[in-house]
């Protein structure tokens, strides 16, 4: 009889942030048991400073005491050390290709424009809005080929790393909207992305992890206010 | 009409389209490859990848792969020989952090301090060594990122040879056997490597490339 190895599992993360929920999310679909441990991003841990000396930065995921950084690395060694679970990358390697490349799209020219948006105002607002919304007109076509392809399916309840990248972006989309007053998943302009944002915020680990509205709103609007100041100053 | 083979959309001082010529390389990879000049970029590029429109691109029996990261893995897990990533999960975990960390902050630092001079050359120049510094603490007493031979590491760590030509053809002091010996050290290995080697711009070449592109904006020492 195999002797089950020893697994410890902890994330050094904070509620609010997008990318320790990609994490969260990861060890919940493959049915992980973690201790989460809550960092005061103001006033860090020693610990984390440990774990993270270079960037000193949440999520870090501490493995039988071996730490791990960055949200899309932790995923990798997440699905490639716990094959037990579902996937969460396809099998094939161009179907791999293509899922780690729409997650790297997600991540550099999603992700850092919406921050753009959230952190300025005026003109430069809107001229951060105008790239978020030709990225996601580039993210629509993407995923006419990804589900021709056969690369994609939603089903309800399964997500791969790409899914949980978009969902980590987008899943507080009604929150961004409230705060930003800009409707980015708009079903008219993007109907392929919003029907699958909507789905995912429909799968059970996601609703599970999902801060109250009011809490993201209140985060956010904290963000923008201080990124405004900051600038203004 | 199926299209069969390998090719590899690149130019000749990418680094990153440099990268995908070391992996093609290592795993005996038979590939043709193009030239593309980036301000006329041909209709094949622009078909093969239409979202970014970049180099490198590689096209396997018809089918595009883009971003060279993407790319050095699709070929690690298509032609399973001579492999570029370790086996373990962890070490994998180690690699690509410190590749992210190249191109996320050791590229663009690189690509700034071409372009700046006096006390802001020389912050940038400051945050450099101290990055190279950190990759120090990763390569350690090993011959190479990826231990006795040259792994997914090495080669995303090509962007520092780029830095090494840019150095002497501008008259900076950047990376030294004094300041940083573990990573000279290193890079002495991976030049005189019989793959790697083939895989760089021809020196005098890059050389010109940025004195010609750069000369005019470094203030004299």
């Amino acid at each position: 009889m195999k002797m089950a190895k020893e697994n410890n599992v902890k994330l050094h993360g904070m509620w609010a942030s997008p990318y320790v929920k990609r994490v969260e999310i990861a060890l919940k679909i493959k049915g992980i048991p973690y201790e989460f441990v809550e960092e005061d991003l103001v006033n860090k841990s020693q610990l984390l400073l440990q774990y993270n000396p270079v960037h000193k930065k949440v999520p870090v995921l501490i493995h039988n005491g071996k730490p791990i950084c960055e949200s899309l690395v932790i995923l990798e060694y997440i699905d490639e050390t716990w094959k037990n679970g579902p996937p969460l990358l396809p099998q094939d390697p161009y179907k791999r290709a293509k899922v780690r490349f729409w997650t790297s799209f997600v991540e550099k020219e999603l992700f850092e424009n919406l921050l753009l948006v959230a952190r300025s105002e005026g003109e430069a607002q809107e001229k951060a809005i105008k790239v978020v919304f030709e990225k996601l007109q580039l993210l629509e076509e993407g995923l006419k080929d990804l589900f021709q392809g056969e690369t994609y399916h939603i089903d309800g309840e399964t997500m791969g790393i790409l899914d949980i990248v978009l969902c980590s972006l987008f899943g507080a989309h009604e929150a961004q909207e409230e705060v930003l007053g800009v409707k980015f998943i708009d079903p008219e302009k993007f109907p392929l992305v919003c029907s699958w944002v909507t789905a995912l915020t429909e799968v059970t680990a996601v609703k599970e992890l999902r801060p109250p509205h009011e809490k993201l709103v209140a985060v956010l609007q904290f963000i923008r206010q201080r990124a405004l100041q900051a600038s203004a100053a | 009409m199926a299209e069969e083979g390998v090719k590899l959309f690149g130019t000749w001082a990418s680094p990153f389209s440099r990268r995908i010529e070391v992996a093609l390389k290592l795993k005996g990879v038979e590939y043709e490859y193009i030239e593309e000049n980036l301000t006329n970029k041909s209709p094949a590029l622009l078909n093969y990848n239409p979202v970014h429109k970049q180099i490198p691109v590689l096209v396997h029996n018809g089918k595009p792969v883009a971003e060279s990261f993407v790319i050095m893995e699709y070929i690690d897990e298509t032609w399973k020989h001579n492999p570029i990533l370790p086996a373990d999960p962890y070490e994998r975990a180690m690699a690509r952090f410190w590749a992210k960390y190249i191109d996320e902050k050791f590229w663009p630092a690189a690509k700034k301090v071409l372009v700046t001079k006096g006390e802001e050359q020389k912050g940038v120049i400051d945050e450099i060594q101290q990055q190279m510094k950190n990759l120090e603490g990763e390569l350690k007493e090993k011959k190479f990122f990826g231990g006795e031979s040259f792994g997914f590491l090495d080669i995303a760590a090509n962007i520092i040879i780029w830095l090494v030509v840019a150095q002497e053809a501008l008259g900076m002091e950047i990376l030294n056997e004094e300041k940083l010996p573990i990573l000279h050290g290193w890079l002495q290995r991976l030049l005189n490597d019989a793959v790697f080697k083939e895989c760089v711009p021809p020196k005098e070449r890059h050389l010109d490339f940025f004195k010609v592109k750069f000369g005019s904006s470094i203030a004299s020492k």
